[in-house]
């Protein structure tokens, strides 16, 4: 039993990472085609990546608006929770079910709905066409996370602050805001991962300055490349690597 | 049908940290046993042994005369009934307390006969279809021990039942599990931390402390006799002064009194053993002055610091009619007391 | 006990993220259902309350046949991949030493962290006619021509189980480990084995949290266009990837979104189920 259970463990991660495996593998491939036989180690590809510029504008296009959107997204979804964790509200179990109605609405259809406003209002498409659509569907995360984490125990922690004399503003800054900072931080953290892999509005809101998986797509058009390979894999790389500082630093400091 | 249970000299190590140190017990069949102890005694790693949760890295465990030291929970004619009830919330209640029947394969209206009558031997004959949530914290408790005596174990261990329970229904629970157990003849093993509870329901009680059995006896024994300066400490207040022993004479701060004694010991008087009124084969204190007192409802608790040491502190139980005055001086004897050996 | 000033204070911090929801969430829906009812003549949409596109879409074989291609697809998808997950989120929490589980976890959802188009397109690296795969068997001389696995229904559904075994891994993983230990110890201690406490016991008890993960397994395999379009290759379109071509080639906005409407409406329902499904169980 044990080594059945062993041995299962090993096929999945096998099934797992074998796409990552072979992705990373090849981005080092000397030579036209991402596919056996493996020639190489070279990294040929992950110079002419670094060095195209629509992969590159695509790679800033997809930070800033990733970064922006999910700040508006924590911002929005920050005051949400506060108003309906502090204060009760008539109807908040309403507006809590339509903060979070968007969760449950694929992608797509945001994206549709929002190309029938900006037609109908006669506005552009853009990056910020595309950030407005990335706060929607990160607004109910971020409102989600804070919510469940403004507990009794935080407001305790505020009243004994105001009661030994603290003010609102020290309260926030003393009390509050760090006692919140973990979740906050997750909340912008998923956020920003979700808006910088998102594809589909992306690609129907932006026209000319377009995020990365909107690039990615456009060079996937042309056939199998190893540049795919190249971009796919620094992002994942990168992703990694914060990930792992994000652990060894944030995430240790909360378990402590 | 009842079993007996030895454990032979149980060792347990979780790393580097000893949990039982060379346990040794004789529980008879029948009997109510309490495992006693602070946390961290080994009193629960025991339990867990017993219903087969751990395996000793040496010694070994026989319930009827069997040995079951390797055998799996599934396997051992010991129900346990968990701190924290663990009832299977998506059944009913006569679900719950027919499930160990299912596992035997009995068939499904003979289940639920018994499951009723369990039901009804705790005191919930018609709650058969309602859900654990549906049931309090006390409701509940009686639910997992129907369930747990439905198979008819041999053992049933109790793993701090009334731990989550407000005192009134503690003490109420205490009766009732006494008066089940007396009616099924069951062998309970109780573990707790709560020497009252200990003293309330036990037919004997096991003092342990740091892997080790400190006391061993019924309650009477054991509150009255006890034999290590820990489970003195333990049982409940008492005053301990320090003594050097020479044969014939105990010398403490007090003076020198007659009591054998051999090397370091010391005298254990329980505060309810100290009086002010003199009488015959009482153990001379001397002369105290009272510090403060409070009173109790049924006594006054007093402190006394003596003349002759006063830096040292007694702490005796003045009659309810009494009327203490900070500063007084009285003479104090002893109704009873032990020498144990050692320093505390 | 709040007062009138409260109230409004905390009205005013709700505010912002309502308007933010109603104006570029509930209205733009909104717009598109009146948009769904329009009908395109020519270039030009005309307003008005028309059914042409729902009636054209369940009359339609090639178009209707998208909306059971997508819910076979997601069916097959929900099935899989909760098979594999569980007990892949069981072995995780209950075989692995503490210590090492939270390892295990991540490892076992990092794939996450490429990028979604970037994944799907692997796996045609991998199912491809000169894939990895393809490769490696027609060098050790087990076949002789390569496998069609690519751009079949097959590869769709592969390239939807990675992503959704990782995710249901991370969803059953978290409620079997809240569960309390002492409930497979009771049963244990009662007479069950093994397989009887997971029957039982364990299985019953994560049941609401598998179904919400098969929810959203649903939701998401069902509306998403890049995986079909990746690897599904062009013999069976699913929703979305129709819904796209409405809108690309013959810029049919009208008729995108009818389509789009009809599959929100399955979502819905889908939604209704299993939260009538999930309020029986939560007895």
């Amino acid at each position: 039993m044990r080594v059945l259970s062993w041995l299962y463990l090993a096929l999945m991660f096998g099934f797992i990472f074998l796409p990552v495996a072979v992705l990373v593998l090849f981005s080092f491939q000397d030579g036209r085609l991402p596919v056996p036989p493996f020639n190489g180690p070279s990294l040929r590809w992950y110079v002419e990546v670094l060095g195209d510029r629509r992969l590159m504008s695509g790679l800033m296009n997809s930070l800033i608006v990733a970064s922006l959107s999910s700040a508006m997204a924590l911002f929005l979804g920050f005051l949400a929770a506060q108003g309906l964790a502090r204060y009760r509200l008539p109807g908040s179990v309403l507006m809590r079910a339509a903060l979070i109605a968007p969760l449950t609405v694929s992608y797509l259809i945001i994206a549709l709905g929002l190309m029938s406003l900006y037609q109908r209002a006669g506005i552009g498409l853009s990056l910020w066409t595309a950030g407005v659509g990335h706060v929607v569907i990160n607004l109910p995360l971020c409102f989600a996370i804070l919510y469940a984490s403004m507990g009794e125990h935080q407001r305790s922690a505020e009243r004994a602050a105001r009661d030994l004399g603290a003010s609102e503003v020290q309260v926030l800054r003393l009390i509050t805001a760090p006692m919140l900072a973990p979740s906050m931080l997750a909340a912008y953290f998923l956020a920003f991962t979700f808006s910088w892999d998102e594809f589909i509005i992306a690609y129907l809101l932006t026209r000319f300055d377009v995020t990365l998986p909107v690039e990615i797509w456009a060079l996937l058009r042309s056939g199998l490349s190893p540049r795919a390979n190249a971009i796919g894999s620094l992002v994942f790389l990168v992703s990694v690597g914060v990930l792992i500082i994000m652990e060894l630093t944030v995430f240790r400091r909360v378990r402590r | 049908m009842s079993a007996g249970v030895e454990l032979r000299d149980l060792r347990m190590s979780f790393g580097s940290f000893t949990a039982l140190d060379g346990v040794s017990l004789s529980i008879a069949p029948g009997e109510f046993v309490v495992l006693l102890g602070p946390s961290g005694c080994g009193k629960t790693t025991l339990l867990s042994i017993l219903g087969g949760f751990l395996t000793p890295v040496a010694g070994e465990v026989l319930i009827g005369g069997r040995d079951m030291t390797r055998i799996a929970p599934k396997d051992r004619p010991t129900t346990t009934m968990f701190q924290d009830y663990a009832l299977f919330p998506h059944m009913s209640l006569a679900d719950n307390v027919a499930f160990g029947l299912r596992m035997r394969g009995m068939a499904k209206r003979e289940r639920r006969t018994r499951a009723q009558e369990m039901l009804a031997l705790v005191g919930l004959p018609e709650a058969a279809d309602r859900y654990p949530h549906e049931l309090s914290g006390g409701q509940r408790q009686r639910v997992a021990l129907a369930r747990a005596l439905a198979v008819d174990p041999q053992v049933l261990l109790l793993d701090e039942p009334l731990g989550a329970l407000d005192l009134k229904l503690r003490r109420q629970m205490q009766d009732e599990l006494k008066a089940i157990q007396r009616r099924v003849g069951t062998t309970f093993v109780h573990v707790t931390h709560d020497q009252e509870e200990a003293m309330a329901i036990a037919d004997r009680i096991v003092v342990m402390n740091a892997g080790r059995i400190a006391d061993l006896g019924p309650p009477r024994e054991v509150y009255l006799r006890p034999k290590s300066l820990f489970s003195a400490a333990f049982m409940g207040e008492i005053n301990q002064i320090p003594g050097e022993g020479q044969g014939k004479a105990l010398h403490t701060p007090l003076g020198a009194l007659p009591l054998a004694a051999n090397g370091p010991a010391t005298l254990c008087i329980r505060p309810e053993a100290i009086t002010t009124a003199p009488g015959p084969d009482l153990l001379p204190l001397g002369p105290a002055r009272l510090l403060e007192s409070a009173f109790f409802g049924t006594h006054h608790r007093a402190h006394f610091a003596p003349l002759a040491a006063p830096d040292l502190r007694l702490t005796a139980h003045l009659p309810q009619d009494a009327e203490p005055q900070p500063g007084m001086q009285a003479e104090l004897h002893a109704r009873a007391h032990v020498v144990l050996e050692g320093r505390a | 006990m709040t007062t009138a000033r409260e109230n409004r204070l905390g009205w005013g911090l709700v505010a912002p993220a309502l308007a933010w929801v109603a104006l570029f969430f509930a209205l733009p829906f909104a717009l598109m259902l009146g948009l769904s009812f329009a009908r395109l003549e020519g270039r030009v949409v005309v307003q008005g309350f028309h059914l042409d596109n729902y009636l054209r879409f369940f009359t339609e074989p090639a178009l209707f046949r998208g909306l059971i291609v997508s819910l076979e697809i997601t069916a097959i998808v929900t099935v899989v991949s909760l098979a594999l997950a569980y007990p892949l989120a069981w072995i995780i929490a209950f075989r692995v030493p503490r210590r090492w589980q939270r390892l295990a976890l991540v490892l076992a959802i990092l794939p996450f962290w490429t990028s979604y188009v970037v994944r799907s397109y692997a796996w045609l690296l991998v199912l491809g006619q000169n894939g990895v795969i393809n490769r490696a068997l027609l060098s050790t001389g087990l076949i002789d021509a390569p496998l069609i696995m690519s751009a079949t229904r097959f590869a769709t559904v592969t390239g939807f189980v990675h992503f959704f075994v990782m995710l249901l891994t991370l969803t059953i993983y978290a409620n079997l480990v809240q569960l309390s230990p002492n409930y497979a110890r009771a049963a244990a201690d009662l007479g069950a084995g093994r397989l009887a406490t997971f029957r039982h016991v364990i299985l019953p008890l994560t049941l609401p949290g598998v179904m919400t993960g098969a929810f959203l397994t649903f939701v998401l395999c069902i509306g998403d266009y890049i995986t079909p379009q990746i690897l599904g290759g062009n013999n069976e379109l699913t929703l979305p990837q129709l819904i796209m071509m409405q809108l690309g080639r013959r810029g049919d906005f009208p008729m995108a979104s009818a389509m789009a409407v009809i599959l929100m409406a399955v979502v819905t329902l889908a939604y209704l189920a299993c939260a009538r499904w999930l309020r029986m169980e939560r007895v």
